[in-house]
């Protein structure tokens, strides 16, 4: 089985954001750029089940600009048989990416696609959903661990009240949670061989999607800041404060 | 010109989340409608129609829809979507699930955990994990909308819709539930509670977070968890506050040994006053937090379930 991942290039999770002075968006300029971690989650489940004989070949897929590039390499060092990607500058809304991936599934025909249930950057938590719809499959989001069957994938899902576990039937889409696993670094030697790996260029066009992005942003903006309070010596000036408040009684 | 809000419920009983989304529905399109999918099910779909400002309930009641898995939801919303311009479900693991296979199927982009309508195509919603607010505007055509539910009052009871029981949809055969695990508590729902009482991991192991169960047992709090103290198996995923976790804002939020990560302080920093117990005075929380201890935390929890049994706090309520 073919398992094909798709990965974003995000800003660190470590890095401070900063929004720029005439709020027009995020300032990104030279800032330490990574994979989406909850990407890194997916791609060490898809490798995991390569290394346990259940997936054939892993396909790293990454929609962005030219140095998305090194997103996929990481992806390919960490156990990634080869990569596509679809150069884009520019936002590109999940929507057009879901069917910039759908165009790519078509191509490549994957038993099983995998990747992170949001991006840090714009938290839409949709892209996996969408691709799930417009291929007409089944999807199990959140995931919190993985039982892969016969034609079937069980997700248990982190869903508000617990754990949900759904039965998919294959292909599926399935996005990952914090709790599948704990992605592995890249070794040195692995890093110099996924140099090697192949990794296929393609253009929106060739894949027939329109990705001018359809919402306008008009604004982004810091979020209203909260005064920091007063520090209390003890318990009992605490619990005075508190109920000076008003929010114990 | 229509509304159409997607419940969140347990079949029993129908969840705070949908009248919040029905005060953010109503800044979108009016009159709003409710549908309520789900088995057996009628005594939610009479709660949705006391909502104030709902016109018609819509009940689709059948097996099919009993856990509202995403690829059922799918099929049955797409067959009644054609009549509202604007789609609306709460940013819950529910509605985050379903709603993004309704837009793709009818090709709309979904605007996600909107906190503000500023107009009906235009909506505010956090991005990077809270550290900016972007204010996006949606094209022209329906709207497919989740919405944080935290960010907006819960609509008024009083109304008096009528129920309509409406065709379902045929099994798609994507995907069928198995089992499901849900945390049993008798106290108020993390997201809805007055007080929330969070940990972080400074509590050291979860045989410590029942320190913290007494105090919320005498306020009424419900009990929360930040990442690394899930991520450490103190406490299940579902206690997790934080942007890949819960949004809350209750009235109180006492951050205890929690450093104050971004990504936690963009799920709870809405919350009312803020009350930070961490024994480093360096800590993050300490910037947002309205009131700060710094104390050794298994000398102050203690201390601090004394002192609220001395004065008789929670029990007057």
């Amino acid at each position: 089985m073919k398992v094909l991942v798709p990965v974003k290039r995000v800003i660190d999770y470590n890095v401070k954001v900063r929004v720029k002075a005439d709020q027009s968006g995020v300032d990104l300029a030279n800032l330490k750029m990574s994979m989406n971690p909850f990407d890194e989650i997916a791609v060490e489940a898809a490798v995991k089940m390569k290394e346990s004989g259940k997936a054939t070949e892993v396909v790293i897929v990454s929609v962005g600009p030219a140095q998305a590039l090194d997103t996929i390499r990481t992806a390919l060092a960490m156990g990634g048989d080869r990569g596509i990607l679809v150069k884009v500058e520019g936002p590109v809304e999940p929507l057009a990416v879901a069917k910039l991936l759908k165009a790519i599934c078509d191509e490549e025909k994957p038993g099983l696609v995998l990747t992170g249930k949001q991006a840090i950057d714009s938290d839409a938590n949709q892209t996996g959903q969408m691709l799930a719809a417009l291929l007409g499959w089944g999807q199990g989001t959140f995931a919190h661990s993985l039982e892969l069957s016969d034609g079937t994938i069980k997700v248990a899902r982190e869903i508000d009240g617990g754990l949900q576990t759904v039965s998919l039937k294959l292909p599926a889409v399935v996005t990952t949670d914090l709790r599948l696993n704990q992605p592995r670094y890249a070794s040195l030697p692995n890093i110099m061989k996924a140099k090697k790996k192949p990794v296929a260029e393609k253009s929106p066009g060739d894949l027939g999607v329109d990705v001018t992005p359809r919402c306008k942003v008009l604004k982004v903006a810091e979020p209203a800041k909260r005064a920091g309070g007063v520090k209390v010596k003890t318990v009992a000036e605490l619990v005075d404060k508190l109920v000076e408040a008003g929010v114990v009684t | 010109m229509t509304a159409l809000v997607i419940a969140e419920h347990d079949n029993k009983t129908l969840n705070d989340a949908t009248a919040k989304t029905v005060t953010a529905a109503a800044l979108v399109s009016s009159p709003v409608h409710i549908l309520v999918a789900g088995q057996d099910c009628a005594a939610v779909a009479d709660a949705a129609a006391k909502i104030a400002g709902v016109e018609k309930v819509l009940l689709a009641d059948d097996a099919l829809y009993a856990r509202m898995l995403a690829e059922n939801m799918e099929t049955l919303i797409l067959g009644h979507a054609d009549t509202y311009d604007a789609i609306l479900a709460p940013a819950t693991t529910t509605g985050k699930n379903y709603l993004p296979r309704v837009a793709a199927k009818l090709d709309v982009p979904q605007i996600s955990e909107i906190i503000a309508v500023v107009s009906p195509d235009t909506f505010e919603r956090p991005i990077y994990a809270g550290n900016a607010i972007e204010t996006v505007q949606a094209p022209p055509g329906k709207k497919i909308i989740t919405v944080r539910t935290t960010a907006f009052k819960a609509a008024a009871t009083g109304g008096n819709a009528r129920v309509e029981m409406i065709s379902t949809a045929t099994d798609p055969g994507l995907s069928r539930f198995v089992d499901e695990n849900l945390s049993k508590s008798e106290r108020p729902d993390l997201t809805s509670a007055k007080i929330v009482i969070s940990g972080g991991r400074g509590l050291g192991s979860a045989e410590n977070f029942k320190l913290l169960d007494q105090i919320a047992d005498r306020l009424g709090a419900a009990v929360g968890a930040s990442r690394a103290a899930v991520d450490a198996g103190y406490l299940p995923n579902d206690f997790q506050v934080g942007q890949t976790g819960k949004a809350v804002a209750p009235d109180l939020y006492l951050a205890i040994g929690i450093s104050g990560a971004i990504q936690h302080l963009a799920g709870m920093k809405d919350s009312r006053v803020i009350a930070a117990i961490n024994k480093d005075s360096e800590a993050p929380i300490f910037q947002i937090a309205d009131y700060g201890l710094v104390a050794d935390l298994f000398q102050a929890i203690p201390e601090l379930n004394d002192e609220i049994a001395k004065r008789g706090i929670g029990q007057k309520a």
